[in-house]
């Protein structure tokens, strides 16, 4: 089979169809075996500007976007003139005949999009479908996997709905066939997947979640986390999940440390300022020990910052949120599917430790899609910790929720349990939950709950070592940025370098010996972050006293791609501690 | 079943001042419970900030002690996990009204399974005597030096705006309407609001015990029905020489509760030690 990376943008207004058109085509591309990687770029509005949907497909795995383009879709004008310049040579322009706009040349094709949606489709909206029709014939795909894919999106609306689709988008490969005179250099290779699964970080985050046994959601919507919540929203018909949408995300915060207290696993999801507000109650569940997850979806601040675009620029304050001193872990999933089992994971280190647990995400992993094998449902492992059950509260005389123990974790109970009261405070407390200022007992509780720091520490998800043996240079890294520096160190190990990536899914308890031993030799570590003080390089001082030599960052709220990081390196980086 | 009272206590320090409004409310709460035939293991209560808040902590229940104005959060959550406890918030005028504002609005809209009670005294107990949102206009307090320029919040009138499932007004020096309250708003489903005054002996020296026991009356005595909307909203205006005490109002068409109206079939449990993975197979096939 040949080996091929194709890039499609399809671009216009906000409303007007450009994620139908590309999401079709992304599940199209899958469906046909191929590997995908596809990004929104997206205004704070409603209606107008100018937004595109980027989809890269190729023959293998792939974890970032493309400078360069094969195929632009353009339904407004500005597409054309922002993107044409993207395309490679014998790229191709397809769009709207509407477009009033000078000759974009020879490799280009009008169509009438609204003309033959309402001519074949019923309805000048089935031009969206026009248009996908048209790239797919135009790229060489197999007509016959679109249209199954079509009948497969559509089918939920009706098969009427659905043939109308699949006539709109032959009409629109009809018109291209006829009508392209140019000459496209893609020719579309049927993948060797058997079957793929496309989605979005988010869709992931929240599917895991589904599979930890999350039962219990509050949060208050903001981009990029609303995709989290809305999809968990969707499922409570069909599930024993409840969902409240709060009326602030204080309130969130604390109805999901209500509902855990009372035996469910709970989790809230958020972003920068939505984070700030729930920063009170993040304490609160540091000091009763609630285990409560917390999906942070990073955007650009400070403030409402870049509504819509992204950053990595809340680790160090999710690592420090929240008064006094108490234990937390810090997820970074990298990809989509990794967001699928950190945070099913998420629920058990919660839980086994009685900690807030992080799982942080980025507008980049949160809106992408990504393709990935179908998930091994066996694989998800659901551990409580140390739950007593009625029986055991019977026998006892009293239970006491902040019992001090060597690991520092308490066996719990909920509320009522084998006829026992639980206490839970928000003040020091002694071990059976009520308060007192006693100073050795402070001393020892502090103790006890640091011990858990201890005992998490443990069990850290490893950092992972990816390119070279004894490298030259090590990229550090961490979330989404990983699939840019992951294509960033393949190219540049093709050119002769000996580069690696060292990637952290887990950022806290810091794992700084691992870090240090990967490291090892290399003569340069590079810190790559999409922020604009390299917070990770930052941390690694704090933890090891080790400084990275560099580092490339990014912090114009767009992402970061291979390209990017290679002409950052050679330019020589900066360095931002 | 009988539950002796004794039950509720607990062997531990009271730190509330001589003369406290909170030992006749805690008096009465714990009776009320066990005359009920509640066990302590039976009740949650979610405690605020606040000499009220510290209540959670002199009696016998399961309790949640929260931090200050998050108390209505915390019971929401819990009272969706678990439908077989009787829930009740307890908090102060400061912990409700300033800090928990928005909560209340919203746990009233949503008719949370929970009895909230706010001790009011009309001033800042906890932190030594500064002004709260019910605090009357030209009081003195050391965040109001030359006198309070505010009039005090009107809190029943509030519920009654936002037509919430039961509002009423009791006085910590009526124990006996205030059992009568609290046991009717308990066997209720839905949100029950209870306004209840007391005196603060250390540091509102205008809103005194005598002060209220002089002025407070009980209108469901004098004949207000309960169901009447429009004349509660007349009765809640009235402070001053005369004071309104009682069931201000009870929904006369009962909604759901909020457990019922979000999780739908009762036997839906999202509760307890066992966990079954969610079976979500045909969620994932969406996206093959």
């Amino acid at each position: 089979m040949d080996v091929h990376d194709y890039s499609v943008k399809v671009g216009g207004e906000a409303g007007q169809g450009i994620n139908t058109i590309a999401s079709i085509l992304s599940r199209s591309f899958a469906d046909q075996g191929l590997h995908l990687f596809a990004y929104q770029d997206y205004y704070s509005r409603v209606r107008g500007g100018h937004n595109f949907y980027q989809v890269r497909t190729a023959t293998f795995p792939v974890y970032t976007f493309s400078d360069r383009l094969e195929v632009l879709v353009a339904l407004d004008k500005a597409s054309i003139d922002l993107h044409a310049g993207e395309l490679n040579s014998g790229g191709v322009i397809i769009y709207d005949q509407d477009i009033k706009t000078d000759n974009p040349g020879q490799n280009a094709l009008a169509l009438p999009m609204a003309a033959l949606g309402k001519e074949h489709g019923g309805k000048a909206v089935m031009g969206n479908s026009v248009a996908v029709g048209a790239a797919w014939q135009v790229m060489g795909g197999d007509l016959e996997i679109l249209e199954n894919t079509l009948g497969r999106l559509f089918q939920k609306k009706g098969s009427d709905i659905a043939e109308a689709n699949i006539k709109a988008a032959r009409a629109g490969a009809d018109y291209a066939n006829n009508n392209f005179s140019g000459r496209c250099r893609c020719q579309l290779q049927k993948g060797n997947r058997k079957k793929s699964l496309v989605l979005t970080g988010n869709e992931a985050l929240a599917l895991g979640s589904l599979a930890a046994g999350c039962r219990f959601v509050s949060s208050y919507p903001m981009t990029p986390a609303s995709g989290v919540m809305q999809y968990m929203a969707r499922q409570t018909h069909r599930l024993p999940l409840a969902f409240e949408q709060a009326e602030d995300e204080i309130a969130a915060i604390n109805m999901s440390i209500g509902a855990a207290n009372a035996g469910a696993r709970a989790m809230v999801a958020t972003s920068g300022s939505g984070f700030s507000l729930m920063v009170e109650g993040l304490s609160l569940a540091g000091i009763n020990e609630t285990p409560v997850v917390i999906m942070l979806g990073q955007r650009p601040g400070p403030a409402t910052g870049l509504a819509t675009r992204t950053e990595q620029g809340d680790l160090l304050f999710s690592l420090h949120a929240g008064n006094g001193e108490f234990p937390r872990a810090i997820f970074a999933p990298r990809t989509a599917e990794e967001a699928f089992w950190t945070a099913a994971e998420a629920f058990n280190v919660a839980e086994k430790y009685q900690i807030p647990v992080f799982v942080m995400s980025d507008q980049h992993l949160a809106d992408s899609y990504y393709t990935m094998e179908p998930f091994d449902l066996n694989k998800v492992t659901i551990d409580r910790g140390h739950i007593l059950d009625d029986e055991e509260l019977e026998q006892m005389k009293t239970y006491h929720r902040y019992k001090i123990t060597d690991s520092g974790i308490s066996p719990r109970a909920f509320p009522g349990q084998g006829g026992k009261c639980v206490m839970v405070p928000g003040n020091e407390h002694m071990e059976n939950g009520y308060s007192t200022e006693d100073p050795v007992n402070r001393t020892r509780m502090q103790d006890k709950r640091i011990r858990k720091h201890r005992s998490l520490s443990g069990e850290v998800k490893p950092p992972e070592s990816y390119g070279k043996n004894d490298p030259g240079t090590v990229l550090l890294t961490w979330g989404s940025s990983y699939g840019a520096c992951r294509e960033a160190v393949d190219e540049a190990n093709r050119q002769g370098e000996k580069w690696q990536v060292l990637s952290l899914p887990q950022l806290w308890p810091f794992p700084g010996k691992q870090v240090l031993d990967l490291i090892g030799k290399a003569k340069r570590v590079v810190s790559v972050e999409m922020n604009a003080t390299g917070q990770l390089g930052r941390l690694l001082r704090l933890e090891t006293g080790r400084q990275p030599d560099l580092a490339v960052l990014k912090y114009d709220g767009r992402p970061m791609n291979a390209g990017y990081v290679l002409s950052q390196v050679e330019k020589g980086g900066v360095f931002p501690w | 079943m009988v539950v002796d009272v004794k039950e509720y206590d607990l062997d531990r320090e009271i730190t509330w001042c001589p003369g406290c409004g909170n030992f006749a409310i805690m008096d009465v709460l714990k009776n009320t419970l066990a005359g009920m035939g509640l066990s302590p293991h039976q009740v949650l209560v979610v405690a605020g900030i606040g000499q009220a808040g510290k209540m959670g902590q002199h009696f016998r229940t399961n309790t949640f002690h929260v931090l200050h104005g998050r108390l209505l959060p915390v019971a929401t959550g819990a009272s969706l996990v678990n439908n077989d406890l009787k829930i009740l918030a307890i908090g102060g005028d400061g912990d409700g009204y300033a800090e928990g504002g928005n909560h209340l609005i919203h746990a009233a809209r949503r008719n949370i399974d929970v009895t909230y009670m706010v001790h009011n005294n009309m001033i800042y107990g906890l932190t030594k005597g500064q002004a709260s949102p019910t605090s009357e206009q030209s009081i003195k307090t050391p965040t109001t030096p030359q006198g309070n320029p505010l009039e005090g919040l009107n809190p029943i009138s509030m519920l009654l705006g936002l037509k919430a499932n039961f509002v009423a007004r009791s006085f910590a020096g009526n124990k006996e309407q205030l059992g009568t309250i609290l046991k009717k708003s308990l066997q209720k489903p839905g949100f029950a609001f209870i306004d209840i005054l007391q005196q603060c002996p250390s540091f509102n020296k205008i809103n005194t015990f005598r002060w209220f026991k002089e002025r407070v009356y009980d209108i469901n005595e004098e004949g207000h029905d309960p169901a009447d909307l429009e004349q509660a909203f007349r009765l809640a205006q009235e402070w001053g020489e005369k004071i309104p005490t009682g069931i201000f109002f009870e929904d006369p068409e009962p909604k759901p509760g909020f457990r019922e109206a979000v999780l739908g079939e009762k036997d839906r449990s999202i509760t307890g030690p066992e966990l079954n993975p969610l079976d979500i197979k045909e969620i994932i096939e969406e996206h093959l």
